[in-house]
């Protein structure tokens, strides 16, 4: 339903606040984070021109490849293992028994916790002498490591850590999952396709928009990680955990380098673009997706 | 559904079983928070696993002392960071719902040059990573004297926000036109037909924008932690860091009570709204 009246110019009125605050708060942002990506500037003198400087400087910045290199690992190894869980405990939660609506609740109650929050209760949890995770495999007879605070556990730490908030994938593969025709499943079972088969070729298609949906989400939350390491492990052990966004912050907020994390701000959304448009050609080439 | 009632019983048990162990590793971390909140330093760091005090009865009194010294710790001020958060959530939940819901409405249902270009930035919008805009965010509220005011934290939200424009906009897509096209013919102006038909009927999405918004901006730590410079001014989010971070060992028994503290708002809102959170709200924006 559209209005019959010609005067259209008077309708921008509808957007008019919005329209303003995507120029002062998206906009205008973005284009001076490019003046000041081609420039030296501190805040404290006036921006220095110094052209594609600060681009050329990170490719030989070592801090700046560890943080991708950190990110990616993270992404890397978070990401499909988030998709496999969230799909598991959707596929489990697709059912009318009463006890799936009381565990739905329980597993989107995560991701409504503060971060900050969360880094506290999973500093606890991953102490190493009084946490209880090293205790629960004391119990089974594993000696647990000292997780925050040697290299690799620390990562693996951090992984564990982000599948505790999947809640809100889940969410959206149990409303994938129920608009599967289960015609089309049994029809598949009867011709005898077995479970792999069935979930392959019947169901995967029809949940492809939310698998990549999902994946999306994601990558953009993996590169944007900050909080927890930031507050669980400052980066470390021997800055093993330092991500993108933490070098950025860093640059910005701890060096005063403008200049420099603004073209770090430009390279992450190249990067993330980069990201999200390699597994989605894969879909639309493999999977028949959207 | 059919395909199910067919499965036989004791994979619907297996499935049961397997479907509670799940919910009980999500839970088990906020159980654990809850259990250490209430205990005393000495129980907290013994070996055993012990979610109860030892007696029981013991428990409120030790939890009473536990959350009374987080809130009236000297130099980690509690009770003000919440005053901060509320004001900052309050201003920003309500501009973000009032501004979101008009433009949402007017790239809905009234024809509008640039239209799809207009949805189009918007959405993109919302790809854009903050730590992306950070710094020259932090740079242009400087020069216009915002760093030392709240402004930074929610101004942006007066001329609405992307998600709430997005979700807002599918809804009133999804509304039958029936009845605003009614009232179009009884003579209501567009602004008129929006205030009395379509407002009343989007109590329900009107909600979940704003428990999202509120969730989201209780949350925050990274743009508090950029644009807040005065420790009078910190958020809870930030407030928690600072007292985990403090010079001396916080005890841990007290820093889970500031935890829980920190969450209960949130899950309040959630318990409340749960029925609004799981159904309809995120994946119904997702499929629109």
């Amino acid at each position: 339903m559209t209005t019959r009246r010609p005067g259209t110019v008077i309708n921008l009125l509808w957007v008019t606040p919005w329209l303003v605050g995507l120029v002062l708060f998206f906009l205008l942002p973005m284009g001076m984070s490019f003046y000041y990506s081609l420039t030296d500037y501190s805040m404290l003198e006036v921006p220095l021109w110094i052209a594609f400087d600060n681009y050329a400087a990170l490719f030989g910045d070592s801090v700046f490849w560890l943080a991708v290199r950190n990110t990616l690992i993270y992404a890397a190894i978070s990401i499909p293992l988030a998709a496999i869980v969230s799909l598991g405990i959707a596929g489990l939660l697709d059912t009318d028994h009463p006890v799936s609506h009381v565990v739905r609740v329980l597993v989107f109650a995560p991701t409504v916790v503060p971060l900050v929050a969360a880094a506290m209760i999973w500093l606890w949890l991953f102490n190493s002498d009084h946490g209880l995770i090293n205790a629960g495999l004391s119990w089974v007879g594993v000696n647990g490591p000292n997780w925050l605070q040697e290299r690799g556990w620390a990562m693996a730490a951090l992984i564990v850590m982000s599948l505790w908030s999947v809640g809100q994938a889940v969410v959206i593969y149990l409303a994938a999952l129920q608009d599967v025709p289960s015609a089309l499943v049994d029809a598949a079972s009867i011709d005898g396709l077995g479970p792999v088969r069935r979930f392959v070729s019947v169901v995967l298609p029809t949940i492809a928009p939310a698998v990549v949906f999902n994946t999306i989400i994601q990558t953009i939350t993996a590169w944007q990680v900050f909080a927890t390491p930031y507050i669980m492990t400052e980066g470390g052990p021997d800055r093993s955990t330092y991500f993108y966004s933490h070098y950025l912050y860093d640059q910005a907020f701890l060096f005063q380098n403008m200049g420099y994390a603004s073209a770090l701000g430009w390279v992450q959304l190249l990067l993330i673009t980069a990201c999200i448009a390699v597994p989605y050609v894969m879909v639309r080439k493999f999977g028949g997706g959207p | 559904m059919s395909r199910r009632s067919r499965v036989p019983r004791w994979t619907s048990l297996a499935r049961v079983s397997v479907l509670i162990a799940i919910a009980v590793t999500f839970a088990m971390p906020l159980v654990w928070m809850l259990a250490t909140s209430a205990q005393t330093e000495d129980l907290a760091m013994s070996p055993g696993l012990a979610l109860l005090p030892d007696p029981p009865t013991s428990l409120p009194g030790q939890a009473h002392d536990n959350y009374k010294s987080v809130l009236t710790d000297e130099t980690v001020n509690f009770p003000l960071f919440f005053r901060n958060t509320l004001i900052v959530v309050l201003l920003g939940v309500s501009g973000a719902m009032i501004s979101s819901t008009i433009a949402a409405y007017g790239l809905a249902r009234v024809r509008i040059p640039g239209r799809r270009l207009i949805l189009l930035l918007t959405i993109a919008t919302m790809l854009i990573p903050f730590p992306v805009l950070m710094a020259p965010l932090f740079m242009l509220y400087a020069k216009i004297d915002w760093i030392g005011t709240f402004l930074p934290l929610y101004a942006q939200f007066w001329f609405g926000n992307a998600f709430s424009i997005f979700l807002m906009h599918q809804f009133f897509r999804a509304l039958p036109p029936e009845l605003e096209e009614a009232a179009r013919l009884d003579g209501c102006s567009t602004w008129r037909t929006f205030t009395h038909i379509a407002l009343p009927l989007s109590k329900t999405a009107l909600a979940v924008v704003g428990l999202l918004h509120f969730t989201y901006m209780w949350n925050d730590f990274l743009a508090p932690l950029v644009f807040i410079v005065d420790r009078d001014m910190f958020t809870v989010a930030l407030g928690l860091q600072l007292y985990q971070s403090r010079a001396g060992q916080t005890p841990w028994t007290l820093l889970m009570a500031a935890s829980v503290l920190t969450i209960l708002p949130v899950f309040l809102v959630f318990v409340l709204a749960n029925q609004l959170f799981t159904r309809g709200s995120i994946s119904g924006g997702v499929k629109g």
